[in-house]
């Protein structure tokens, strides 16, 4: 894209063309290019490259658990009956997808529209993160064509997954429904644009509700696991808690790094408010996750206290829930704040890659590490590992494919008002 | 301005109201499940059983299961250390018996099945409702609804179900259901514990078979510890052991709560509907606190904002 730009070409960003005229789907797509421009800009970039590569090994891995089943991509555990595809999948994607939500509440509920030009990526952050999720769980199903069924066919209420499960449909269908006024004025179906904006506070207090409850539901998820989970990751009454309040910092740290990589690699699809408004959006959303941070860090240790499991930090366990706490929460703290107070954009950056990799540690520590703490360990089956990278290099394809499309990083010229 | 303020208040109670209709009835259900009082049972006694396997055997019959990898005469099994564990369930036998290697060179020999709670975690956990306890007290599954999801296998605190891993197109949960099918619900004793030549198992009532392993300790003092394994673990299993060494040497978890599995979870479950009827208000009532006196036209700002110096 860099090459073209020097060219003097400008991407589609807005209804009509420079000669007035409308632009059309298949132009729209293709970014305003030439299709000849269009493939040479996409196998010009390297990165097309590593993801194709990585789609070539994936993809038949998929295929080939779908016919012979999930015995011969894992391990068919009994002991870890959920192994990489969950514990990364479901339980570190969801968390770091609670974008959606924070920038939701922020702008719309508390009215600052300071937070505006990043708020459309967090919402897509969110989208995508939870659409992911539920593709890496359609992989892990043992029948995924049954998923529907807790939603229609056989109710189990008193379940907490009952619960993940409505509330994620649910929060999917509220995040399509916030994404949806960007396609709408890309596609240049103004009504539905407007539509969808009546409803706001609406779906984002829903949002909000559904977030509340899901995010802590993954935790409590584990609840039903009192001894499987070591004493130190488990706490049955804080459970949810510590998983809700960690997703607060995760889901704004996702989004500081979503926001580096696209400004660094991304930089002419976002516009100049975005580009000028980014750090200090940055340091005020820096500001939001070490509040989130410090709370978790108290809440942490407040169920160290409250079930007495003072005693299992001199262990080689408690060397390890040391080690995530000072790495994933405490470090991270520390450059935040550093940053905040010297308004460094680059340390923002970097606590929130710490946070993100501290949450990751939190919860794979949770589902997989420390989890049949007392049996052996469990190392995923490669072609799990494989599937799982595979199913990620999708989402950032997916990522990529909509930010350079739809008005997330810029602002839609609808042509009306102009 | 007031008019767009409370028309949007509106739909926000309205979102939070079909959240609240969309999740009926979240409270467990489990509170009402503490046990049927003439639920059936059996009771293990550890110190007679031999280790024959005639009990692996007879299941395998009862419930169809596929041929073994090493046929029920052969006791090498007893030294397989699968990941440096002893044997349990698969999805190709739903019982299997474990040698446990004492330190003064004595073997114990211990009969592992679903225990058949009084509260499973395994139904409270599942999310289509698979799992039912019978009033005759056994925990059966319906493969029909399962989904595949495995986080009865998580739930479980004794290790029980297994999967079918290797089926492409209808992998299912493998577990006893305590020959429920066949014999159980005519109020046969299931196959094993007719099989056993030792008499290892009584098959009975639950209340009753617990009087008699009282009564068989109080018979014979220094035989058994004092302890009734399944009588209060979890809330009470329909399986019972009794055993003449700790059980923590053969291999019994023995720090189980001895509150069903359920009950962590209601501190959570009780939060859910909490949620969904305060945050509604509490949020709304957030925006309209700080938005008062701004401007209120955002429902339709995207566009706008900021949009003077771009075009």
């Amino acid at each position: 894209m860099k090459t073209l730009l020097k060219e003097g070409i400008k991407p589609h960003d807005g209804a009509t063309r420079v000669d007035g005229k409308k632009w059309s789907l298949m132009e729209k797509l293709l970014l305003g290019l030439t299709l000849d421009q269009y493939v040479q800009q996409v196998i010009r970039n390297k990165f097309n490259w590593l993801l194709a590569a990585i789609f070539i090994v994936g993809v038949p891995l998929i295929i080939y658990r779908f016919v012979f089943g999930l015995g011969v991509v894992t391990h068919s555990s009994y002991e870890y009956p959920w192994g990489l595809l969950l514990g990364f999948g479901l339980f570190c994607m969801v968390p770091l997808s609670a974008s959606g939500f924070m920038l939701g509440t922020t702008v719309e509920i508390f009215g600052r529209h300071d937070f505006e030009p990043i708020e459309r990526l967090a919402l897509l952050n969110g989208l995508l993160g939870y659409f992911f999720a539920v593709v890496y769980l359609l992989v892990d199903l043992g029948q995924p064509w049954r998923l529907a069924y807790p939603m229609v066919y056989s109710f189990g209420p008193a379940a907490v997954l009952f619960l993940v499960g409505w509330h994620v449909a649910t929060y999917l269908s509220v995040q399509i429904a916030e994404v949806s006024t960007a396609f709408f004025e890309w596609i240049g179906f103004r009504r539905g644009y407007e539509f969808i904006r009546k409803g706001t506070i609406g779906l984002t207090v829903s949002g909000i509700i559904l977030s509340t409850l899901h995010q802590g539901a993954l935790g409590a998820l584990f609840v039903y696991a009192p001894g499987k989970v070591h004493p130190l990751w488990y706490s049955a009454p804080f459970q949810w808690i510590h998983f809700f309040v960690s997703s607060i910092p995760a889901g704004l740290s996702m989004v500081i790094c979503v926001s580096t990589v696209v400004i660094y690699t991304m930089k002419w699809r976002c516009d100049k408010r975005f580009i000028e408004s980014l750090d200090r959006i940055t340091i005020s959303l820096a500001k939001g996750a070490a509040m989130g941070l410090i709370t978790y860090l108290f809440i942490k240790f407040l169920a160290v206290a409250h079930d007495n499991e003072w005693a299992y930090l001199a262990t080689g366990w408690g060397a390890w829930w040391l080690f995530e706490i000072f790495f994933g929460v405490v470090l991270a703290l520390i450059t935040f704040c550093v940053g905040i107070h010297h308004k460094n954009v680059a340390l923002c950056r970097l606590g929130a890659l710490i946070t993100v990799l501290g949450i990751l540690l939190n919860r794979l520590n949770t589902s997989l590490i420390t989890f049949n703490w007392e049996l052996y360990q469990e190392v995923p089956h490669v072609f799990e590992i494989i599937i799982s990278i595979t199913i990620f290099a999708l989402y950032i394809a997916t990522y990529r494919f909509i930010l350079n499309r739809l008005p997330i990083l810029y602002q839609y010229k609808s042509g009306v008002d102009s | 301005m007031c008019n767009i303020s409370r028309r949007k208040f509106l739909a926000g109670s309205v979102a939070g109201g079909a959240a609240i209709a969309m999740a009926p009835a979240k409270k467990a259900f489990g509170a009402n499940l503490s046990g049927f009082p003439d639920g059936l049972g059996v009771l293990v006694d550890m110190t007679r059983c031999v280790g024959c396997r005639s009990c692996e055997a007879a299941c395998n019959k009862e419930q169809n299961l596929p041929e073994p990898d090493k046929a029920f005469d052969d006791y090498t099994v007893f030294d397989e250390r699968p990941h440096g564990q002893h044997r349990r369930p698969t999805e190709k036998a739903y019982t299997v018996v474990n040698r446990y290697d004492q330190a003064d060179g004595e073997k114990v020999y211990r009969k592992i099945q679903c225990n058949h709670c009084n509260e499973p975690a395994c139904l409270t956990s599942c999310f289509v409702n698979a799992y039912k306890k019978t009033p005759e007290g056994a925990v059966t599954y319906n493969d029909k609804v399962c989904v595949g999801c495995r986080n009865c296998m998580v739930a479980c605190p004794f290790n029980i179900p297994a999967f079918s891993y290797s089926s492409a197109f209808n992998p299912i949960i493998k577990k006893c259901i305590f020959c429920y099918d066949t014999r159980l619900k005519n109020g046969q004793a299931p196959a094993c514990v007719e099989i056993c030549p030792q008499q290892v198992m009584l098959f009975g009532k639950r209340q009753e078979l617990i009087k008699i392993a009282h009564d068989r300790m109080r018979r014979n003092p220094g035989k058994y510890v004092e302890t009734l394994y399944g009588d209060k673990e979890v809330g009470g299993t329909g399986w019972l052991y009794l055993s003449h060494v700790p059980f923590k040497e053969a291999g019994f978890n023995v720090s189980l709560p001895n509150e069903p599995i359920i009950n962590n979870v209601k501190d959570f479950l009780a939060i859910v509907p909490m949620v969904l009827a305060i945050w509604p208000a509490l949020f709304t009532g957030f925006h309209l606190l700080s938005t008062k006196g701004k401007s209120h036209g955002h429902a339709d700002n995207h566009r706008h904002d900021g949009q003077e110096g771009h075009e």
